[in-house]
C-alpha cells in the first residue's frame, strides 16, 4: 500500500504527471482514434520513448517511475485499440476510476484535501471531465467508422426528422430541471458552505488560493511573471477562443462528433482545455500546499517542507557557465541570448509559412495563418517554459529588471 | 380514473384555466403547436425540432442546465440580499446569522453550489458545442457570445466569493486582483508602466493604477465589499441576462440546433 501511495506521490509532481499527461493524449490519439498500431513506425517510437525515459531514470529516478507507468498504459490503450470506445470498457474505467478515488479516500491526507466543502466540485469535475470526454470521443469515434466505409454520421440519420416541441424536448427539460433541483437539495443538505474566521487583513493564511476556476492562472505564476500568467495569458485565453470560429475554415464535421474529419483542430483544444487548463487547475487545488510548494496526493501538508531555489536566468547560464565570464553591465548585450531565442521562436510562422505550411497558408490566407499561429505559439510557450524549467531549472528567459519586462 | 379524468378535464375546461392557457391539453399537432406559440416561455423554443437535436446525447443538456441553474442562483442569491448588507461590520455577522437562524437554512448553500455547478456547467456546454463543431458558420457569432458569457460567469462567481467576507473571501480575491498591479502599462508593477511619465513623475502608482480601480482602494477593503456587491448583485446579472437574450436568439436564427447539413 505504501508502495502505491510513494509510487503516485511521485508521478504527481508536475514535471512527471505533466509529461505523463501529454504522453497519454498522444497515445489515445494514436491507438485509440486514428488506429494506429504497435507494430507500425508511429507505435515503434511511442515504445522508443518509453525505452527512453527508463534508461533516463539510471541517472534521474522519478523517470523511471515515469517510463514504467507510461509503457504500462501504452500497452493497455494499444491493446483496447477502438475497443476503448465500447460502453462496457468505458464503465469498467469508471469503477476502477472510482474505486481508486474510494479507497484514497481512507488515506487521512488525501481525505483531508479532497473532502474540503469547495474541493468537493471539483472532485466531481474530475469525473465530468472524464466521462464527457469518452462519451464525446466515444461518439466521434462511431461516426469515423462509419464515415470510412461510405456511411453517414449518425447525426444525419435523424437531423431531417422533426419533432414537436411539445412534448418531446419540453418533458426532456422537465425532467432535466427535475433531476437538478434534487441534486442541488441533497447537496445542500448534506454539505455546508464554508464560513472560516472574519477577514483579517493582518494574517494571511498559507497557502493563499485564488477562487478554484483561477487556480490554473496562480499555477503559471510558478512559470511566468505575473503580468504575463495574470494578464496577457488570460486576454489571450479569451481573445482566442472567440477567434476559433474565424481561424477554423474546415467545412466539415459542423454539427456531428467525429474526429478524423477535424484532427487538429480537436487535438489543440483538446490539449489546452483537458491538459493545459483543467489539469493546472486540479494541480493548483490538491497538490499545491504552503508556500504554493508541491505535495503528493498522500503527502502531508508540512508548512515548513524546505524546497531549494536554485533557478537561474539563461543570461546567467550563457555568460557565466557557459562562457566563464561576467554579466555585461548593458541589459541589450546581457540579453542577447534571451532576445535571440524569442526573436526565433516568433519568427517561426514567417519561414514556415514560406516552407512546410505553404499549404495551409494558401489555404487560410495571411491575416488567419498569422493570428492562428501566433496564438498558437502563445498557447505553447506555456508549456515549453515548463520543462525549460524542469529540464535546467531555468528561471526567465529574458530578464530586462530595469522595465519589469521578465519573460 | 374515469373520475381523475373528468376532474383534469373540468379544470382544464374551466375558465380560470383557459383564461391562462389558451389551449387545452395539446394532444392533437395543431394545439402542440398553439401551446409552444402561445406561450412566451415557451416559445424561446421553435415549434418543430431535430430529432438529433432533442437527444441528451447530442447537447448533454449543458446550455439548458447552464441557464437552469442561473435561475437557481436568481433567486437564491435575491433571498440571500434579505439578509445580508454589504459593510464591513455587518456583512460576516450577517451570514453568520443565517446559518445559525434563518429556519431550513439552505438558501447560502445552494447559492454557493449552485455557482460551482454554473461554472462546471458552462464549460462542459463550451466542450459540447467544440466536439460538435457549431461555432462553425453560421454560428461563428454566437460562439462569441458564449464567450462572453463564460467571463460573465467566472466574473459573477468570483465577485461572490467576496461576500461573506471571511479569511477564505478576502485572500481569495487578494490573489485573485493582485494580478492587476502586474498589467503591462497600466499596473504599478507592470512591464513599461515606469515609461508612463509625465516630466519626472511617474503617472501610475499603488493609487492609480488598474489594481486601485478594480478594488477601490490600495487594499481589499470597505469600498471594494460595496463594488463587488453592486457588480455582483445588479450589474453582471443584468448584462449576463440581456446576453442571454441574444444568445438563445441567436440560436433560433442560426437555424436552431446544429444538426449535419
Ligand atoms: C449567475 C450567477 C451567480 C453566481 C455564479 C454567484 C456566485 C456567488 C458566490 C460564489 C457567492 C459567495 C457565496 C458564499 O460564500 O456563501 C455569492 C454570494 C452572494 N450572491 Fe451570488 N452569484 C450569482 C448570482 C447572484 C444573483 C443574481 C444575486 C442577486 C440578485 C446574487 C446575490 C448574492 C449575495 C447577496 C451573496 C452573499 C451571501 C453569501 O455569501 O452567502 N448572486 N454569489
Ligand atoms: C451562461 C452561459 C451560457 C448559457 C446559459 C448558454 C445557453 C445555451 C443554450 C440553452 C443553448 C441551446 C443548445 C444547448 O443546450 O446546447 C446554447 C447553444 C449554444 N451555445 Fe451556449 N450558453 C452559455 C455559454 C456558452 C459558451 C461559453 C459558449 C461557447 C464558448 C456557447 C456557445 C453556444 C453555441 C455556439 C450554441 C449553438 C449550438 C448549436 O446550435 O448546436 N454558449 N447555449
Amino acid at each position: 500500500m505504501t508502495f502505491i501511495k510513494d509510487f503516485i506521490n511521485v508521478l504527481s509532481a508536475g514535471s512527471i504527471s505533466f509529461t505523463l499527461l501529454t504522453s497519454i493524449f498522444a497515445l489515445i490519439v494514436y491507438f485509440n482514434l486514428l488506429g494506429g498500431r504497435i507494430k507500425a513506425v508511429g507505435g515503434m517510437a511511442f515504445i522508443g520513448l518509453g525505452v527512453f525515459m527508463l534508461l533516463m531514470g539510471i541517472f534521474v529516478p522519478p523517470l523511471l517511475y515515469l517510463g514504467i507507468a507510461y509503457l504500462l498504459i501504452l500497452f493497455a490503450l494499444a491493446r483496447l485499440g477502438g475497443r476503448l470506445w465500447d460502453t462496457k470498457v468505458g464503465l469498467r474505467l469508471f469503477v476502477i476510476g472510482g474505486l481508486a478515488f474510494g479507497l484514497s479516500m481512507l488515506d487521512p491526507n488525501f481525505f483531508l484535501i479532497a473532502a474540503k466543502p469547495d474541493n468537493v466540485p471539483i472532485v466531481a469535475m474530475i469525473f465530468l471531465l472524464g466521462f464527457f470526454t469518452w462519451v464525446a470521443l466515444r461518439k466521434a469515434y462511431l461516426n469515423d467508422t462509419q464515415i470510412a466505409v461510405g456511411g453517414i454520421p449518425w447525426e444525419k440519420t435523424e437531423s431531417d426528422e422533426k419533432l414537436f416541441t411539445w412534448p418531446d424536448l419540453v418533458y426532456t427539460e422537465l425532467l432535466c430541471m427535475i433531476l437538478l433541483t434534487i441534486v442541488m437539495i441533497v447537496w445542500s443538505v448534506v454539505l455546508r458552505a464554508p464560513l472560516e474566521e472574519a477577514a483579517n487583513p493582518t494574517s494571511s493564511p498559507n497557502p493563499a488560493k485564488a477562487p478554484w476556476y483561477f487556480l490554473g492562472l496562480q499555477e503559471m505564476l510558478v512559470y511566468f511573471d505575473p503580468w504575463l500568467a495574470g494578464v496577457v495569458l488570460p486576454t489571450l485565453i479569451i481573445v482566442g477562443l472567440m477567434a476559433i470560429p474565424y481561424i477554423d475554415t474546415n467545412p466539415k464535421g459542423n454539427g456531428y462528433y467525429s474526429f478524423r474529419e477535424r484532427k487538429w483542430e480537436i487535438g489543440v483544444f483538446l490539449y489546452g482545455f483537458l491538459v493545459l487548463w483543467s489539469f493546472l487547475i486540479i494541480t493548483g487545488t490538491f497538490l499545491r500546499g504552503p508556500n504554493w510548494n508541491f505535495f503528493g496526493p498522500f503527502e502531508f501538508w508540512d508548512p515548513n517542507k524546505l524546497v531549494p531555489l536554485v533557478n537561474v536566468d539563461l543570461s546567467e547560464l550563457m555568460w557565466v557557465k557557459v562562457l566563464g565570464t561576467s554579466l555585461p553591465k548593458l541589459w541589450i548585450i546581457r540579453e542577447i541570448f534571451g532576445l535571440g531565442l524569442i526573436g526565433a521562436y516568433l519568427g517561426l510562422p514567417p519561414v514556415m509559412a514560406a516552407g512546410p505550411f505553404r499549404r495551409f497558408y494558401n489555404k487560410m490566407g495571411a491575416a488567419r495563418y498569422y493570428v492562428g499561429a501566433y496564438l498558437f505559439l502563445i498557447m505553447m510557450s506555456l508549456p515549453i517554459k515548463m520543462v525549460l524549467r524542469w529540464l535546467f531549472n531555468l528561471k526567465y528567459i529574458l530578464h530586462i529588471q530595469e522595465i519589469f519586462f521578465n519573460v | 380514473m374515469a373520475n381523475l379524468r373528468g376532474l383534469q378535464e373540468g379544470i382544464v375546461n374551466s375558465q380560470i384555466w383557459k383564461s391562462v392557457f389558451r389551449v387545452g391539453i395539446p394532444n392533437t399537432n395543431r394545439k402542440r403547436v398553439l401551446a409552444v406559440l402561445g406561450s412566451l416561455i415557451l416559445h424561446l423554443h421553435p415549434v418543430k425540432v431535430r430529432r438529433s437535436g432533442v437527444r441528451m446525447s447530442y447537447t448533454w443538456c449543458m446550455g439548458g442546465t447552464s441557464f437552469f441553474l442561473f435561475l437557481v442562483e436568481t433567486v437564491t442569491g435575491l433571498l440571500l440580499m434579505f439578509y445580508y448588507r454589504p459593510t464591513i461590520e455587518y456583512a460576516f455577522t450577517d451570514i453568520m446569522d443565517l446559518r445559525e437562524q434563518a429556519p431550513f437554512g439552505i438558501m447560502r448553500e445552494m447559492h454557493r453550489w449552485g455557482a460551482h455547478a454554473m461554472v462546471i456547467a458552462v464549460w462542459l456546454h463550451m466542450f459540447r458545442v467544440f466536439m460538435t463543431g457549431s461555432y462553425k458558420p453560421p454560428r461563428e457569432f454566437n460562439w462569441n457570445v458564449g464567450v462572453i458569457l463564460l467571463v460573465l460567469t467566472l466574473l459573477l462567481s468570483f465577485t461572490g466569493y467576496l461576500l461573506p467576507w471571511d479569511q477564505l473571501a478576502i485572500w481569495a480575491i487578494t490573489v485573485g486582483s493582485s494580478m492587476a498591479r502586474a498589467s503591462p502599462g497600466a499596473g504599478n508593477e507592470g512591464p513599461m508602466s515606469g515609461l508612463v511619465k509625465l516630466g519626472d513623475i511617474r503617472l501610475i502608482h499603488a493609487g492609480d493604477d488598474a489594481r486601485f480601480a478594480l478594488i477601490g482602494g490600495r487594499s481589499i477593503g470597505a469600498a471594494t465589499l460595496l463594488r463587488f456587491y453592486v457588480l455582483h448583485c445588479v450589474v453582471i446579472p443584468l448584462a449576463a441576462g440581456f446576453l442571454m437574450a441574444i444568445h438563445f436568439w441567436r440560436v433560433r436564427k442560426d437555424g436552431g440546433i446544429s444538426g449535419p447539413l
